[in-house]
């Protein structure tokens, strides 16, 4: 593998993990549901997956538990927001600071313990593919399970009854509500769907990018993709576009670091955060955009009753 | 099947019982974690809830983690009433130390000068200010949220104390640890009283909350913030300015958070070390909701959760607890507190039909 080779494999997997929390949280606030908790499931997924794989030395059992830890987390959103009718904004920064502490107390023994990265999966054929093959076709299984579901997010909100029913479930709940769809069972399984993806994010990180265990390894990467779900303006293709963006300028800045630039470490490692902020600054801008885009009942409360 | 049925009016005994059922909640749930992590619940509860208050000396200690988190609370409720949720306290709480420490570190002052505590902790109160001033510039000008920007700042803040710390201000007597030099006597907060090591931050503490009171109830500025955030459509037509409360209520919170990231350091901590939070900017956001975005609860939250960080040391002390409880215990608070809300605004009604 050449160098150019090298850096745009590391671009792609520094993208994979916000990759796969922001596509869960796209679907979570395609139904209407803002989910401020994609940190905290993003940890508690990641400690998870690196536990059962630990324990069970069976990564795949490590990444099934990492989906389903997500999930429990955001079922408890759920239940909050959509039966108790609790704010959203408050229940999910609730997530993740109690995300962030779980993750803490159930990782303390795995501090330090050594894990086997993710093995690479070549496909047949498709990996001998010049250029293509090596960047794309002979990753780990994560990598593959990412794109496919983009492709699958992508093609069931925009050519399936079943997309467009969520669609109408964020855009105007009350109408949905009246031709007879369940708004509040729709939304459970957006909210579901973004707890899963989001434990799987966490697993990506602790599994195949660092295989390792440390409190608060995310580093903030659920609010990056937050982020990147306004920045996409809620398209999943754009989506890919700004995970890989950000992959871009997380390696940026280990280069950088190994270059030994005149720039201090602490600088170059802000790079992400402020590049959060100029992107979302040069998105939300144009107000009218974001406002045609985003779904229009995000983060209300529905009521089947009022 | 258990129906919600609105309420006319929200009902005032739920709204004070509320948070004490999420309380009840937390300590039932607290008690079965520690249960499922093998420490005996009893021995963890007493040993978190109350050893750490049965001296003169804990007590202190108590008043003494409950003064950051009252003042970034307060701020941060005043926005939160206002829908605008700035959650980048725990950031302007490290710029404001920042700011004050350097006052402290470099304008040396001759002995005795009264003047340098006071300028600290208006530098404090400035920085905190300044890093709020940016969601606040950026959310009016650009329409971008001030919920991820004022988060995406406080990594940027954090990574630049620990530059600082670790390069330019760093002691050069510190057997290189990633601190700067002790502040010289006059830049630290004397304590109150004997045997304590509380200062006057917590009276100053006390002045916001009943500051903060008497904004948001007696104020037209408080009740423009209130309507704004209860029924956005109804402030537009009563012409109130949104982009002067968002202002008001960023560089308010930023700078109570300076405030307090300032009173840390001429504190208990007398230098700046990259270890100025526990992440109070952050526990300040439960405490807000534990008060009822008011100011007299908050008050009183404020001391429970600050109970709660010196439950947690002591817990790690006695039984080896991890010190990550502390943050389990404040995050069940929050969900418990969220989930007992409901009874305010519904009543709960058994009903046949399907909900």
């Amino acid at each position: 593998m050449d160098h150019v080779t090298a850096i745009l494999v590391s671009v792609l997997l520094a993208a994979a993990p916000l990759l796969f929390a922001a596509l869960g949280e796209l679907v979570t606030e395609k139904s209407g549901v803002l989910n401020l908790g994609v940190e905290g499931m993003m940890l508690v997924g990641a400690v998870c997956g690196f536990a059962v794989t630990a324990h069970s030395g069976h990564a795949a059992l490590g990444i099934l538990a990492a989906a389903l830890a997500g999930m429990a987390l955001s079922a408890l959103f759920a239940l909050l927001t959509l039966v108790l009718l609790a704010n959203q904004v408050a229940t999910g920064l609730a997530l993740t600071l109690f995300g962030v502490g779980l993750s803490a107390l159930v990782g303390k023994p795995f501090v330090g313990t050594p894990l086997e990265k993710l093995p690479d999966l070549p496909l047949p054929l498709l990996s001998h593919l010049p250029l293509l093959g090596p960047l794309l076709f002979d990753r780990d299984p994560l990598i593959y399970l990412a794109a496919l579901l983009t492709l699958a997010v992508g093609w069931l909100l925009a050519r399936t009854r079943a997309g467009l029913v969520v669609r109408a479930v964020g855009e105007n709940p009350e109408a949905a509500h009246a031709l007879g769809y369940p708004v509040r069972l729709i939304r459970f399984a957006c909210i579901l769907f973004g707890g899963a993806m989001a434990g799987l994010g966490g697993a990506y990180l602790s599994l195949a990018y660092t295989p390792m265990w440390a409190e608060d390894m995310t580093a903030g990467r659920g609010w990056i993709a937050l982020a990147l779900v306004v920045f996409s303006t809620w398209r999943p293709g754009r989506l890919v576009l700004g995970a890989l963006l950000f992959g871009a300028f997380t390696i940026a800045q280990l280069h950088a670091q190994a270059l030994g630039l005149a720039v201090p470490p602490e600088f170059l490692a802000m790079l992400p955060y402020l590049a959060t902020i100029l992107v979302l600054v040069l998105i939300s801008r144009d107000a009218a955009r974001i406002r045609l885009n985003a779904p229009a009942a995000i983060g209300k409360t529905f009521h089947p009753d009022h | 099947m258990l129906r919600l049925e609105a309420r006319p009016h929200p009902s005032t005994a739920a709204l004070l019982l509320a948070p004490l059922l999420a309380v009840l909640l937390t300590l039932l749930a607290g008690a079965l974690l520690f249960a499922l992590l093998g420490f005996a619940p009893a021995a963890a509860l007493k040993a978190f809830f109350i050893t750490p208050v049965n001296s003169l000396y804990g007590l202190g200690e108590l008043a003494m983690k409950a003064t950051p988190l009252l003042l970034c609370a307060i701020g941060l409720a005043v926005g939160f009433r206002a829908n605008i949720w700035n959650i980048g306290a725990e950031g302007q709480l490290l710029m404001g130390a920042i700011a004050g420490s350097g006052v402290a570190l470099f304008l040396r002052p001759a002995d005795g000068a009264p003047w340098v505590l006071p300028a600290m902790f208006l530098a404090g109160a400035l920085g905190g200010m300044a890093w709020a001033a940016v969601p606040a510039f950026l959310k009016l000008r650009f329409n971008a949220s001030e919920i991820l920007t004022s988060l995406m700042l406080t990594y940027v803040a954090r990574l630049f104390l620990r530059w600082l710390v670790g390069g330019p201000w760093r002691d050069p007597d510190g057997y290189n640890f990633p601190q700067s030099p002790m502040f010289a006597p006059d830049a630290v907060i004397p304590p109150l009283l004997h045997g304590t090591r509380l200062g006057f931050g917590a009276l100053l503490a006390l002045a916001v909350t009943l500051g903060g009171w008497f904004l948001l109830s007696r104020t037209f500025l408080g009740f423009q913030i209130r309507v704004i955030g209860l029924t956005s459509a109804a402030a537009g037509y009563a012409g109130f300015d949104r982009g002067r409360v968002t202002w008001l209520s960023l560089l308010l919170s930023g700078a109570l958070a300076g405030i307090a990231g300032l009173n840390e350091v001429a504190g208990p901590i007398g230098q700046l070390t990259p270890f100025v939070s526990p992440g109070y900017g952050f526990t300040a956001i439960i405490v807000a909701f534990l008060g009822r975005l008011h100011p007299i609860g908050i008050l009183f939250a404020s001391l429970l959760v600050a109970l709660s960080y010196l439950g947690g040391e002591s817990a790690q002390i006695s039984l080896g607890l991890p010190l990550a409880a502390t943050d389990v215990f404040q995050g069940m608070l929050l969900f418990f507190l969220l989930a007992s809300e409901v009874l305010v605004r519904y009543r709960p009604r058994l009903a046949r039909t399907r909900g």
